[in-house]
């Protein structure tokens, strides 16, 4: 039965990977850069939405609402600033610096707003706690409402991208930005739109996170971010399903690496699997393997 | 040979600098006109030029992102430390046993080097990056829980805690967990930093511009070409990986000699991306440039120490501007733009006079 619950917990966690997971493969893919802030703007997010809870009193759901306008104010911003005029650059890397230096600001101004102590998030989610088995199986409401969540993003947006003209230029954009911009596609504005989505489903996670680990902080969102990473670059980075199954997988690696091994080795272990991945499949587990033409 | 001697005098321009600044700071220090914070900086300012110098080899001249060089510099500052606490009543020439030090911390980062270069080198761009990140996140966590004590018996070691190491009465802690290395003799000193920044500078110049280095800016420009000359990839990839992993872990040995306490956690992610700021602020590939980037930008936090809060901040807008400044192709034209105004001014100045 523990075994059982492990799992739920994994899965729960590794349903918020997933969606952060999701913003960085967007954005991996159509602008083909790591955006090393977005992390952070998960932070944001659990902030803005705290503050509308204590200060404003908010309903639950429009503090959510709130921080999700707030966090993609914030990324159509970040791009068009930071982003944008690097993007012609000589060299890959100097956008990936831009974004650690947006990443250490957005962690500055929410340090002097909100002073370094963490604050406790109490869980937004009115979802009552399930009992399964007779008790010996519980499924906290924020499990039930994470999972979910992380089921209707992955499908509304599979949709998005598949069925909808806006979403058939994102995919044109990212196979090829010239063709693209011939055919008549505004560059600018789908690259801003896909910042936009994948900070808006920033906000999400950031308050899904906080409601099942409450406690926020300046550099609560340094960590998941990098593991979203890895779950990104685990399921092939620039595929959908694969930031999904990628983070999923993640979450349950690391919740049973902590039940069964070491609590101090998860992340070890969780790295561990990433390179063995990678090295029999070099792009991630649904990646596309590109041949290079000479 | 034109050529040559012109890379030479490139080279030596760099090593004057190094000795320059030392000279400078000597004086400035004999005098009094050094503040205590500065020469509290003097040691890790080295540390991060020999970091900044060792990523540039990986980064600018093999053209590999490495996010994990903070793990060699973590195998590097924990083999070094851990000779000076076993050979600490063995050795008591403190030089040679510094020395010796350093040697073992360089010899176990390139081991290192060598183990994560064969696997990972396979894989290119933005994969590798994220498999040096990994593999740096998993040297910092094992370090951490490990434990090894010695008494008269020999060295014990453990996963798990201080205890289960069976230790007789008169065992001595040398690696314990979290708690890292402590009652690290403080060997290290500018001087000693110094030396070292002259050695990396002299071992990676001199590989730049030999054939061998040659031959790894041939893989960076262009891989299958350098395949299709016969150009041995993988050999000389790991040659550049190792040789950068062996001078991160004398970076960090000199580092773990300037501490009391060496804990794993200081390795962490944001040193890593801490140096490979360095290297992209001085500009990819450029030597000088690297060192000059790790001496302003380890000094600026410090100077902005004053501000306290809003020091980080100031960090961060001077980061973001000095990389559009630097590298968004409208700031380029525009500087290039303006330099051609000014010329042209001047031009017409001198007509006019």
């Amino acid at each position: 039965m523990s075994f059982l619950s492990y799992m739920i917990n994994g899965i729960s966690l590794g349903s918020v990977y997933a969606i952060i997971a999701l913003g960085y493969t967007m954005v991996y893919g159509i602008a083909k850069m790591l955006n090393f802030a977005h992390g952070d703007v998960i932070m944001v997010g659990g902030y803005a939405a705290l503050t509308m809870l204590l200060n404003a009193n908010a309903s639950p759901l429009a503090a959510v609402l709130v921080s999700i306008v707030v966090c993609t104010v914030l990324g159509i911003t970040i791009e068009a600033v930071a982003y944008r005029p690097l993007r012609a650059a000589a060299s890959p890397l100097a956008v990936l610096i831009t974004a650690i230096g947006v990443s250490y600001l957005l962690q500055n101004v929410v340090l002097l707003i909100f002073g370094s102590n963490p604050k406790n998030f109490q869980s937004v989610i009115p979802v009552p706690d399930l009992k399964l088995a007779g008790g010996a199986l519980m499924i906290t409401g924020e499990t039930i409402v994470t999972i979910i969540s992380c089921i209707v993003i992955m499908t509304v947006l599979t949709l998005f991208i598949n069925r909808t003209r806006t979403g058939q230029a994102m995919q044109a954009v990212s196979e090829d930005k010239g063709a693209a911009q011939l055919m008549g596609i505004n560059v600018n504005q789908t690259i801003a739109l896909t910042f936009a989505i994948g900070s808006g489903l920033a906000a999400v996670a950031g308050v899904l996170l906080c409601s099942s680990y409450p406690s926020l902080s300046p550099y609560t969102g340094s960590m998941p971010g990098i593991k979203a990473f890895v779950a990104a670059v685990f399921g092939g980075i620039g595929s959908i399903p694969g930031a999904m199954i990628g983070g999923i997988l993640l979450g349950v690696i690391e919740i049973l690496a902590k039940a069964y091994i070491s609590s101090q080795l998860a992340d070890a272990i969780v790295f561990a699997v990433l390179i063995v991945v990678l090295l029999v499949k070099p792009t991630g587990l649904l990646g596309k393997q590109i041949q290079e033409k000479v | 040979m034109k050529k040559n001697s012109k890379i030479f005098r490139q080279n030596l321009i760099t090593y004057g600098m190094v000795i320059a600044a030392f000279i400078v700071v000597q004086i400035l220090q004999s005098t009094g006109h050094l503040s205590s914070l500065f020469t509290g900086l003097l040691v890790p300012i080295c540390v991060y030029v020999i970091l900044a110098v060792s990523l540039n080899l990986v980064v600018g001249i093999s053209g590999e992102l490495s996010l994990g060089h903070a793990g060699f510099m973590c195998v590097g500052a924990f083999a070094g430390a851990f000779f000076t606490k076993c050979t600490q009543d063995t050795i008591t020439m403190v030089p040679l046993r510094f020395a010796l030090a350093v040697l073992i911390g360089a010899i176990a980062a390139a081991i290192f080097g060598i183990l994560i270069g064969i696997p990972v080198l396979r894989l290119k761009g933005d994969y590798l990056a994220i498999v040096t990140l990994a593999f740096g996140e998993i040297i910092k966590n094992i370090l951490n829980v490990f434990y090894i004590g010695r008494d008269s018996n020999g060295f014990h070691m453990s996963m798990k805690d201080q205890f289960s190491l069976g230790m007789e009465a008169d065992g001595k802690m040398l690696l314990g967990g979290p708690q890292g290395i402590t009652g690290i003799p403080k060997n290290s000193s500018f001087l000693a930093g110094i030396i070292l920044i002259l050695i990396t500078l002299f071992i990676v110049l001199n590989l730049i511009n030999s054939r061998d280095g040659r031959a790894i800016m041939a893989i960076r420009d262009n891989r299958i070409a350098a395949t299709s000359i016969g150009i041995n990839i993988t050999k000389y990839k790991l040659m550049a990986f190792t040789i950068s992993a062996a001078l991160a872990g004398m970076a960090g040995t000199l580092y773990s000699h300037n501490l009391a306490t060496l804990q794993a956690s200081k390795f962490n992610f944001n040193t890593s991306i801490l140096a490979l700021v360095f290297v992209v602020l001085g500009g990819i590939g450029n030597i000088r440039g690297s060192i000059i980037a790790a001496v302003v930008l380890t000094a600026l936090p410090e100077m902005l120490r004053g501000l306290s809060n809003l020091r980080m901040l100031i960090y961060a807008i001077v980061l973001i501007a000095m990389m559009l400044f630097n590298w968004a192709p409208a700031a380029i034209d525009w500087r290039s733009r303006l330099k051609e105004r000014l010329k042209h001014s001047r031009a017409n100045g001198k007509e006019a006079a």
